[in-house]
């Protein structure tokens, strides 16, 4: 049993992290109607800009990480009005072919940075760890929770209430209309993306104080979002955060059962879990767990 | 004041949709356009408040003043701060939103008393009033077109563009939604350009009426000497029987008489 609690625990910590992601993917799907393949570029990026200003020019943890989740937004913002921007009207599908170009570039740039080492940011809280019930959670485990904690009530009190907030919804539901009570439409997509860029950057900097650091492939991690915003529904903020718990949760229950019960299966079926439970939700609700079917007067 | 002279519209660069449209909204006045199907009159709608953009059009030639401002060349959001509202045909309200996150919306380009803003239009219209927390996509059809024009007003718009505000309505929401736009002319002072198919109803509380047909405006006058032109009765108030028998004329020669 406390295995099993202490699963639960280690994915969620590990799921905060995805869901952040997530909630990048979903924020600028529903605002633009574009999937962003150049999450997981956005995401390394925002680890290295964490990683030079506290490990290469040696700030504390906390201010590095504003920074970087000030330059993860402009990142994004810079994306939105040089790629995409220009490309408005055009379908969907070609936007987000070129996110893919987009994630490709900045990717290698990325890499150059990185070279042949691992990039690791060394976490201030130290390796001290918290137990209750028998249960163990590290302090970085509880700093990602919190802050994702953090996060996802301060967006959603700012989609609910913030002037722009509310903007930024009405263009993801109907852009004329939006347009004709005065929203910029424009500046609309680029803070959805500066959004996502932004929120990047915190699941980049806490992947760079994990184990592994930022290495060249690690932007594989990003898109573990993608089965996440699927399970979730695409369209759904609160469907991102419970797809990424979800999807951490599932992985490291996996991880921990898997090679007892069903070994068969070989080995690291955990990498692969999520997509099952992918598949499984697609089965049972095409539209996600919380993706919204349209409110209609019948 | 709002004037249009020898407005030219092109959709696609190729599909010329507004061959030379002028007219004049007076001031604190309600001016009605009427039209068919395809007359243009939503593309001149575009055309005042800058929506022709996303549908890939274009205006090639002519001037649109609000005030003393040329605003054509303007887009979509300048022209709301500038003062011109739009209700979009259709009401468009936005559905998954509450009453009241439809009218904040509506007031996006003022700049602080957003709360007094929406409380006067909550006394203009009780209904929203009392409904304020639901969800705008479960308002009966009445209900979503008095929330489109709340929203509209809500920016406080010195001239507001009302298109087909009676469309899909029962005959009674009909009569209520005309007592509003009259209220709203009358009591803030607001300028109407008023878009009808409803001919009767636009008629009977303007001031000044005009006819397009083809991108083209055919006839202006004094609404109510367009209400007793024998013409407009024929092809718009339908009173059930021609004003001239046609019955021994080639079907070739029973054309509208601006035409020749």
């Amino acid at each position: 049993m406390t295995t099993f609690a202490q699963a639960i625990l280690s994915g969620t910590a590990q799921g905060a992290i995805y869901a952040l992601l997530a909630l990048g993917f979903v924020i600028i799907y529903k605002a633009t109607h574009v999937i962003s393949f150049a999450q997981p570029a956005l995401m390394v990026c925002g680890g290295l800009f964490s990683y030079h200003f506290s490990a290469v020019l040696g700030w504390p943890f906390w201010p590095s990480l504003f920074i970087a989740i000030l330059l993860g937004a402009a990142l994004g913002m810079v994306i939105e009005r040089l790629a995409l921007r220009p490309m408005v009207g055009k379908p969907v599908f070609t936007l987000a072919i070129i996110t893919i170009g987009v994630d490709v570039v900045l990717r290698v740039l990325a890499n150059r940075y990185i070279g042949a080492d691992s990039r690791a940011l060394r976490y201030p809280g130290g390796g001290e760890r918290y137990e209750l019930l028998g249960l163990a959670l590290s302090h970085r485990q509880v700093t990602i929770i919190a802050v994702t904690v953090i996060t996802v009530v301060s967006l959603a009190l700012f989609f609910r209430y913030a002037k722009a907030g509310l903007a930024v919804r009405a263009t993801a539901l109907d852009q004329e209309t939006a347009l004709a009570q005065g929203v910029r439409v424009g500046a609309m997509f680029a803070l959805a993306w500066a959004i996502a860029g932004g929120l990047a950057a915190i699941a980049g900097t806490f992947i760079a104080t994990g184990s592994g650091g930022i290495e060249q492939d690690t932007w594989i991690i990003a898109l573990k979002a993608l089965p996440a915003i699927i399970i979730g529904g695409l369209d759904s903020l609160q469907g991102a955060v419970i797809g990424g718990l979800l999807v951490g949760i599932v992985e490291q229950v996996t991880a921990v059962y898997q090679a007892a019960y069903l070994p068969f299966l070989g080995a690291n079926f955990s990498l692969v879990a999520p997509y099952a439970l992918m598949l499984l939700v697609l089965l049972i609700r095409p539209y996600g767990l919380f993706g919204t079917k349209e409110v209609e007067r019948v | 004041m709002l004037r249009v002279s020898n407005v030219e519209v092109v959709y696609n660069d190729v599909i010329q949709v507004l061959r030379g449209v002028s007219l004049t909204a007076e001031q604190g006045r309600i001016t009605a356009l009427l039209g068919a199907n395809g007359a243009g009159k939503t593309t001149l709608l575009r055309a005042l408040s800058g929506l022709l953009d996303i549908h890939d059009g274009k205006v090639t030639k002519g001037e649109i003043r609000l005030g003393e401002q040329a605003i054509h060349t303007w887009n979509a959001p300048k022209i709301v701060s500038a003062g011109l509202g739009q209700v979009l045909e259709g009401r468009r309200v936005f559905a998954e939103f509450t009453v009241e996150e439809n009218l904040r919306i509506g007031g996006h380009t003022r700049r602080g008393g957003l709360s007094e803003s929406i409380d006067e239009i909550y006394e203009l219209f009780p209904v929203l009033a009392e409904r304020r927390r639901r969800t705008a996509g479960y308002l009966s059809g009445g209900e979503q077109q008095m929330l489109a024009m709340g929203r509209a007003l809500v920016a406080h718009p010195e001239v507001i563009l009302l298109d087909e505000p009676s469309l899909g309505l029962a005959p009674r929401m009909v009569q209520q939604v005309k007592d509003l736009v009259v209220r709203v002319n009358q009591e803030r002072g607001t300028t109407v350009l008023l878009v009808e198919q409803n001919a009767m109803m636009a008629l009977s509380i303007a001031s000044h009426g005009y006819v397009m047909e083809q991108g083209k405006i055919v006839m202006d006058d004094e609404a109510q000497n367009l209400l007793n032109n024998e013409d407009i009765r024929d092809f718009y108030l339908g009173r059930g029987e021609l004003s001239t028998s046609y019955r021994n004329l080639k079907h070739y020669k029973r054309r509208k008489r601006w035409l020749s």
